[in-house]
């Protein structure tokens, strides 16, 4: 019922633009998008710079990963925004090919709330005990082993999750899919997950107020959220056995490996010594063929050019401002390419 | 030429008939959307409890919110009762036409103005530390949390009309009990309650209603978690709830399911509903 209700707001939001852009004359074109909720504070600031700089009026719908893909599947925006990247029956089950274009590196840092406790350590082994529920208390001799010098309350541990469904937990779920096979076979990857313990709460804001308000809490929580909050998050041990501290450098190192050409792959556990090990890129989709349903030569160059600044230097350093890595070299030539690879009526629009 | 009566006769016909056609669109949207999981899981989609939207592992059933949403209800209902009862006879009744009848009166509809995000913002930050700190629950949310709060909501819709209702007993039939040598009390008990028992019945079911389909509130301190709630202080979830908390990251089956759960919410909305309206023809012959 709520996905109709959704959709009519979209159509009727399109009308609406659609109405607007007409009384200032065909020439004028707007972009429309919708989809993901980790990038929207990058997505909010770097669609008003490009509208300031260029006139063309672009709107974002953080409507979630799901509602972005269903809108780019009725075709009723000029791009979507995903958090995981498609796979190839999903993408096979659109009306058309489309592309993946990565806009920047988010993270997941485990944020606690454990008075006088400064730097938690979390191996994997703890990771994998804390979040399914074998270790219940704080003073569990495991957590001491590996933070030595700490000394640890006898103290229940609650786990706080996200109760609606999110890229956040998908690169959370991942990552301990990658370091655990217990949890890989019960509980697997997802936007959201079937929980063994723990209780949920809606967004980044619900699970970090919980947190804040709860003594013995422990969640996962989006980077861009994270640090701008002041929240105690604890290192996680990455592939090379190093606990890190999650930051934009570190987050950044975890994309440094070699990364496809279609880009679409999940950063995780990377095996770079000094990488933040809970990462991923966050993706723009289009059509590969931008001459469907009536749309114009300019709105599909335009959107290729807004595609093309937003993976250049000037929106990546806006990046960094709200919290998210910059892409690293590689993955922005790749995303060239592949923008370049996007056609109107069979001829490329960017050269 | 039409007369103004037939213009109205047909803009009311055409009012209503816009009622109809919604109510018929949004079953038909809810059944069609529902069609995929009831095809995939049949109707063990109702009884099972396992709900599992990690991928490739996807299995959905509707009862742990079935039976979060008909506990925190009843819990409320529970609740709400007695006090509403009572503050109903007080304003009705005893203090009927009093100025402290008339404030209370008064605060009881602002309470049922007050938005359900306020009640739960209030429900987070105080009553969850107060049942944290009385030792009911290490975290404070869960069942009874949402069913306290949800109390607090629908006592005002049930104060408020059985309030109306005590006070519409006819005056004569009271005075003839009192001339018999009735007490107040007995007053209450054989003539009031009697001649307003189907009133009083349907503004708890129009309370216990407005509790079914409780969203806001109740995501914020139920905890959300997807099975069947333990005891009273474990947490859970409310059909209303996991669709407000999925819908927006959800596509495919477990969209399906989602959509499923509106159409189950809306159909036992709508025994409630029927089974209050028998209760009140049984009651008022």
């Amino acid at each position: 019922m709520k996905n109709i209700k959704m959709k009519k707001v979209v159509l009727l939001f399109i009308i609406a633009l659609t109405i607007t852009s007409c009384q200032n004359g065909s020439e004028k074109v707007s972009i429309t998008a919708a989809g993901a909720t980790f990038p929207l504070p990058f997505y909010t600031l770097v669609f008003k710079k490009y509208t300031a700089e260029s006139g063309i009026l672009l709107t974002y719908g953080g409507i979630g990963s799901g509602g972005g893909i269903r809108s780019l599947t009725d075709r009723v925006v000029d791009f979507g925004a995903t958090d995981a990247f498609l796979s190839d029956e999903k993408a096979a089950s659109l009306p058309a090919e489309i592309v993946h274009i990565p806009t920047c590196i988010g993270a997941v840092v485990i944020a606690y709330n454990l008075p006088g406790v400064e730097n938690l350590k979390l191996s994997n082994s703890l990771l994998e005990s804390i979040f399914m529920g074998k270790i219940t208390n704080w003073n569990n001799p495991a957590i001491a082993a590996e933070n030595t010098g700490v000394s640890f309350p006898d103290m229940e541990i609650s786990f706080i999750h996200r109760s609606d469904g999110s890229g956040t937990t998908y690169i959370f779920s991942d990552y301990m899919s990658k370091i655990s096979t217990n949890w890989e076979t019960m509980i697997g990857r997802g936007k959201s997950l079937k929980w063994p313990v723990g209780m949920g709460a809606k967004g980044n804001p619900g699970v970090a107020g919980i947190i804040k308000q709860t003594k013995g809490s422990i969640g996962y929580i989006g980077s861009e959220f994270a640090f701008s909050k002041n929240i105690s998050f604890a290192l996680v041990q990455n592939s090379s056995g190093n606990f890190i501290k999650p930051n934009l450098k570190s987050i950044s190192a975890s994309a440094q490996g070699d990364i496809p050409v279609d880009t679409r792959v999940m950063l995780s556990n990377s095996s770079d010594p000094n990488a933040y090990p809970i990462s991923g890129f966050t993706w723009l989709i289009l059509y590969k063929e931008q001459s469907y349903k009536g749309r114009s030569l300019k709105q599909a160059q335009e959107t290729l050019n807004f595609l093309h600044w937003i993976v250049g230097e000037d929106a990546q350093a806006i990046a960094q401002q709200v919290h998210y890595a910059p892409l690293p070299e590689k993955a922005v030539e790749h995303a060239k390419q592949i923008l370049k690879s996007v056609n109107y009526k069979g001829s490329p629009l960017l050269k | 030429m039409m007369t103004s009566e037939k213009i109205t006769k047909r803009l009311l016909f055409a009012a209503s008939l816009i009622i109809v056609f919604v109510t018929a669109g949004i079953i038909f949207s809810l059944v069609g959307g529902a069609i995929p999981v009831f095809s995939e899981f049949g109707i063990s989609f109702i009884f099972s409890s396992d709900w599992n939207p990690s991928e490739g592992k996807e299995e959905y059933g509707a009862l742990p919110f079935i039976a979060g949403t008909i506990i925190t209800s009843v819990l409320a209902l529970v609740i709400c009762l007695p006090l509403a009862f009572s503050t109903s006879l007080f304003i009705g009744e005893y203090f009927h036409d009093k100025k402290v009848a008339k404030i209370i009166g008064t605060l009881v509809d602002l309470l049922a103005g007050v938005p359900s995000i306020v009640y739960g913002l209030w429900g987070f930050y105080v009553l969850r530390p107060f049942i944290v700190d009385l030792g009911l629950s290490s975290q404070g949310f869960g069942i009874f949390t949402s069913g306290l709060i949800l109390a607090i909501m629908i006592i005002p819709y049930a104060t408020s009309i059985t309030a109306e209702i005590i006070a519409l007993t006819p005056n004569d039939l009271k005075e003839a009990a009192y001339s018999l040598g009735a007490t107040r009390f007995e007053v209450v008990l054989y003539v009031i309650i009697p001649s307003a028992r189907s009133g009083i019945v349907a503004s708890f079911i129009l309370a216990f209603g407005r509790a079914l389909g409780e969203t806001m509130a109740i995501t914020m301190l139920i905890g959300n978690t997807n099975k069947i709630p333990n005891g009273l202080f474990d947490t859970g979830n409310t059909m209303a709830s996991v669709i407000a908390n999925q819908f927006g990251e959800a596509d495919g089956l477990k969209l399906s399911a989602l959509i499923a759960i509106g159409l189950l919410l809306f159909v036992i909305t709508g025994i409630i509903n029927g089974a209050g309206k028998l209760i009140i023809k049984k009651l008022s012959k």
